[in-house]
């Protein structure tokens, strides 16, 4: 990284945008009126593959360098932003096995493709940086296109398990195209903020699970929602159960039902006809999240053989099944490694391409309990568009930060500022139900940062008069009501699961069938240690209290209280 | 702000404290983690400005609040590394099906106790180090047979149900039964080696928790819960991994039907030789089982211990009842020597009492007599006859303790007046009781 390149543009002549870099697509967004709006390049995409190609020493990007990894692959560089800032031993070449390999150059992961015009030219061999700057530098140059200015600035999205060598080599390159990078913020978190910071969204404490599902990797992550500020808490990272993964299982699909029509041709085997077989099958896949069915067709896929074919929703569902579990595994494995419920969880965020998938968005929708808020496009018909979601996000924080001086952010965004004590124990105030049991009333939810104040308004004694305000903490646990035992249900389930693969149609009826059976599970809070008490004294009939709790930086615990409509209060400090 | 529905308590009769407010416990330091917030938003802007407060943070500041926050990403691989082989590396491909998937991908430690991540980690870190594009890029030769059985393990494993199918005939996972010589060590062996072997068995349970076979401190109950739960196993291990494969093309539907019935039939047959194979291991543990001879044994002790209490009692009760039987014998006969010895002195005494009164009679008849009759001269015959008749109604009137006073008061008299003043005297009192009319004796009131 060498700092005479970095740009260093004056705060108030940034234009700055969001921008989203995937394995797969890339995306541009900039906020105008506070609104993100998601740029469309010049070939009207908003999702732009992260793909560079050349052909006769022309450059091309975006869905154009897309379609030549059919007649121009090995001059055509794609799914290279996960090998930035790595070295090659630890690359995975999978996903470019149809396009310019990744080999070892001067000790980085490069491609070699010929970049040049002339005929006889050598080819070139670039470092992935090199690659990553050029389509960065095409990428921004659409977004200064689209605004009629000169992009200077942007905030770009990355995985929560990217490492320090990858976060350095991405500023570099984009600094390379001649982009201030402001901020490089989590991709699920900005998902996050692309809901909170919609005019309708109230502030409201959550937890909060983005499913982000991608091309090459998914990834889950549980994230803390506290008054606005964000924790995440734990996060998993999957290179099985993706996008890909469905497009390589249509790619068979079809290319078996080729080799019924064309004994003994089987499309796969050559890099061309497999190609066109994989575009194919992604815009059928992509169709399928829209309608109950989807044609696939390939002009010439195999010895010069026209191959047509149509899929229905459901079979795409019954050979997808084990991608599609796949994900509902991953969502509950990282839940799970928060030491969380399902019934914890507020909100489900689908994010990335694969989100689109209405089977993905309802199999989630049955992992969780009703009250759970699934944001898919299946599911939620206000729901945003899942592969908008990281790049609205990123938009936002650049609109947010740009008018800050760059030593600014970089003080206020390092450890010193975002490490924070967060109560691992909710606190909150005791209430008595209709059947006199002592309730807890969380004020402050678990994982909360402090500093932090809430405040919440409860109901005095039905005759008023002096109110008890007691202080505790609490935990929940998850009671299980087990179902009437029923013999031999068990095993009858797995012998079902077993035949799902070969009798597909009928097996979701089944499915639900079961499900009355399942034992029923609660979240209950349990009251902990008490911490203070106080008194609110004649409090009138039909009177409400109010009961303020801030958490310091100290760890001091300040609780006021009073009731509601009237000056007096009790105050009263617990000491860190 | 929240609205609660639940109100408040009142205030408990005699609450008091100093401006109503009560400190009880701060144990809230405790009850923190640090952990790092995403420096996105809104909020966290004002956040930073609170927390900044125009100051800047060293690089010291830095390296100690990051050391200090919790860390979400671990990256740590190494609970999967293992030594690759030869022998693994030199598989086939079209091999696949016999292959042990799980040594391909490094997990042969724990198998069917891989967790999902694990195996994820397992197959990437394998796909980085064996994808044949990298390893023709660096000159290697492009032998991809290895990589594509990566891929196939990863595939099956990563199916919950293709793992299952798998996961029931990896032999490799099996635990064999102790041998007679390994249980030779003695010890806790037979139950470290029986666990074991129950352990592993357990993975095909559809019940969960499965009980532990535990060791020879586990109860009567834990010992026949376990050999319940097992002699009522409930097994989802499939035989269909050993399928032979069925025919793909349409055309030969017979031979497809066939192959399928085929499996159909082995896959039933395996099954119930797997289930008589676990009955076999079952009868062959439980009668090496010392535990279950001990419970017979404490079992058969506490049976003798009862019968020999009982038949204790029952001895000890009849030694009473024997006891008692003597003793009232002994205590009727007793009764009956004393009643006979009472009958015989009352017989004495009554013989005596007669003796006694024939004797007194005499004195009182031989006082008239010596009285002569209460005449002068030669009592008459009829004079001696009407004394005696009045002497003998006396007699008779009177009973044997006023007989023998009077006997007594006669005795030794012989003066005729003192005798008739005595014998006067027991007449008057005699009528004056009412017991002899005056008419009724003729010689003593003439
Ligand atoms: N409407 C749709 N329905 C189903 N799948 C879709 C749809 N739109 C996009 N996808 C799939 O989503 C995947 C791309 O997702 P996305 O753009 O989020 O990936 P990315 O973040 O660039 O890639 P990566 O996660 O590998 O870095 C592709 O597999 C694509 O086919
Ligand atoms: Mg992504």
């Amino acid at each position: 990284m060498s700092e005479m390149n970095t740009p260093k543009p004056d705060p108030d002549n940034r234009i700055a945008i969001g921008v989203t870099f995937g394995n797969a697509n890339s995306s541009i967004a900039y906020v105008v009126d506070d609104k993100a709006e998601v740029i469309a390049n010049e070939d009207g995409d908003r999702q732009i593959p992260t793909i560079l190609s050349y052909v006769e020493g022309e450059e091309y990007y975006g869905q154009q360098a897309k379609n030549f990894l059919v007649r121009n692959p090995k001059n055509t560089v794609a799914y290279f932003r996960d090998f930035l800032g790595k070295d090659f031993k630890s690359i995975d070449p999978t996903h470019n096995h149809a396009s310019a390999h990744p080999i070892e150059a001067n000790g980085t992961v490069s491609f070699q493709v010929k970049d040049k015009a002339e005929e006889d030219a050598e080819p070139s061999t670039l470092s992935v940086a090199e690659i990553s700057t050029r389509y960065i530098r095409r990428l921004v140059g659409s977004a200064s296109d689209y605004i009629g200015k000169k992009v200077t600035s942007a905030v770009i999205t990355i995985p929560t398990n990217f490492t320090d060598a990858q976060k350095s080599a991405l500023t570099s390159a984009c600094n390379d195209a001649g982009v201030e990078v402001l901020q490089l913020i989590s991709e699920p978190v900005a998902a996050v903020l692309a809901y909170d910071a919609r005019p309708e969204a109230v502030l409201a404490d959550k937890m909060i699970v983005v499913a982000d599902l991608g091309g090459t990797r998914s990834d889950v992550t549980v994230v803390a929602s506290r008054g606005g500020l964000y924790t995440v808490l734990a996060a998993a990272h999957d290179y099985e159960f993706t996008g890909e993964a469905l497009d390589k299982i249509l790619v068979d699909h079809f290319a078996k039902e080729f080799m019924k029509k064309n004994p003994g041709i089987d499309p796969r085997e050559n890099d061309r006809s497999l190609a066109k077989l994989k575009l194919e099958a992604e815009s059928c896949k992509k169709a399928l999240s829209i309608g109950a069915n989807a044609s696939f067709s390939v002009e010439s896929l195999a010895q010069g053989i026209d191959f047509t074919s149509t899929l229905n929703r459901l079979r795409y569902e019954t050979i997808s099944r084990t991608v599609f579990e796949g994900f509902t595994r991953l969502v509950e494995s990282v839940i799970k490694k928060a030491e969380l419920d399902v019934l914890d969880i507020d909100e489900v965020i689908l994010s990335g391409g694969a989100s689109h998938t209405p089977r993905v968005a309802s199999n989630l929708k049955n992992l969780f309990p009703e009250s759970t808020n699934i944001l898919a496009p299946s599911t939620t018909a206000t729901a945003i568009n899942p592969s908008e979601l990281q790049v609205r996000g990123a938009a936002l924080q650049a609109n947010l930060i740009q008018g800050y001086e760059a030593e600014d952010i970089n003080q206020s965004t390092h450890a010193a500022v975002t490490t924070v004590p967060h109560v691992t124990n909710a606190i909150g105030v005791v209430s008595v139900s209709p059947s006199g049991e002592e309730v807890f009333v969380p004020i402050i939810p678990t994982e909360t940062a402090v500093p932090a104040r809430r405040t919440v308004t409860v109901p005095a004694p039905k005759d008023g008069g002096d109110v008890l305000v007691k202080i505790v903490e609490g935990n929940t646990h998850i009671k299980v009501t087990k179902p009437e035992p029923k013999t031999q249900e068990s095993s009858s389930k797995a012998a079902k699961v077993e035949d799902a693969e070969d009798s597909n149609e009928d097996s979701d009826a089944s499915d639900e069938e079961e499900e009355e059976e399942e034992e029923k599970r609660e979240k209950v809070w349990k009251i902990g240690t008490t911490l203070a008490e106080a008194a609110v004294r004649g409090v009138k009939k039909g009177g409400k209290v109010e009961v303020s709790i801030t958490v310091n930086t100290d760890l001091s615990v300040v609780v006021t209280a009073k009731e509601a409509g009237t000056k007096n209060f009790v105050r009263g400090t617990l000491s860190g | 702000m929240t609205t609660i529905t639940f109100p408040l308590p009142s205030l408990p009769q005699g609450w008091a404290a100093e401006k109503d407010f009560k400190p009880v416990d701060k144990a809230i330091k405790e009850a923190t983690l640090e952990r790092t917030i995403e420096p996105i938003g809104p909020h966290f802007l004002a956040h930073a400005r609170r927390t900044r407060h125009k100051r800047t943070f060293s690089e010291d500041d830095r390296i100690q609040a990051q050391e200090r926050a919790k860390k979400v990403e671990v990256d740590d691989d190494s609970d999967i590394s293992e030594p690759e082989d030869p022998m693994t590396l030199a598989l086939q491909a079209k091999d696949w099906k016999t292959q042990d998937h799980y040594k391909v991908l490094g997990l042969s430690k724990y198998r069917w106790r891989a967790t999902e991540d694990q195996i994820k980690r397992a197959h990437r870190k394998k796909v980085l180090r064996h994808h044949p594009d990298k390893r023709t890029s660096s000159g290697k030769t492009d032998d991809d047979n290895f990589f594509k059985c990566i891929q196939k393990a990863a595939d099956v494993l990563l199916d919950p149900i293709k793992r299952r199918q798998f996961d029931s005939v990896d032999e490799e996972a099996d635990v064999e039964p102790p041998t007679k010589k390994q249980l030779a060590k003695g010890g806790n062996t037979f139950y470290k080696l029986w666990g074991n072997v129950f352990k592993s068995e357990a993975r095909f349970s559809n019940k969960k928790p499965v009980p532990h076979f535990g060791d020879d401190k586990s109860t009567k109950e834990e010992v026949e819960e376990f050999y319940n739960f097992w002699y009522n196993f409930d097994s989802w291990r499939t035989f269909e991994y050993l399928d032979e494969d069925v025919p793909d093309d349409t055309e030969n539907r017979d031979q497809k039907r066939h192959t399928e019935r085929k499996n159909a039939n082995a896959r039933k047959k395996k099954k119930i030789e797997d289930n008589a194979r676990l009955r076999k291991l079952l009868d062959d543990c439980l009668a090496a089982d010392e535990r279950i001879k001990r419970f017979q044994k404490e079992a058969s002790a506490a049976k003798n211990k009862k019968r020999l209490e009982r038949e204790a009692a029952e001895k000890k009760a009849a030694e009473e009842a024997k006891a008692q039987k003597e003793a009232e014998e002994k205590a009727a006969k007793e009764a009956e020597e004393k009643a006979k010895a009472d009958r015989e002195a009352g017989k004495k005494a009554k013989e005596a009492a007669k003796n006694a009164a024939k004797k007194n009679k005499r004195v009182l008849r031989g006082s008239v007599k010596d009285a002569n009759y209460f005449v002068a001269g030669d009592a008459s015959a009829a004079v001696i006859d009407a004394v005696t008749k009045d002497v003998d109604l006396v007699a008779s009137k009177i009973d044997t303790d006023e007989l023998a006073a009077l006997a007594g008061k006669l005795n030794g008299l012989k003066l005729a007046d003192e005798i008739k003043s005595v014998w006067k005297g027991e007449v008057e009192k005699l009528v004056s009781a009412g017991r002899v009319k005056e008419s009724e004796l003729k010689a003593f009131n003439a």
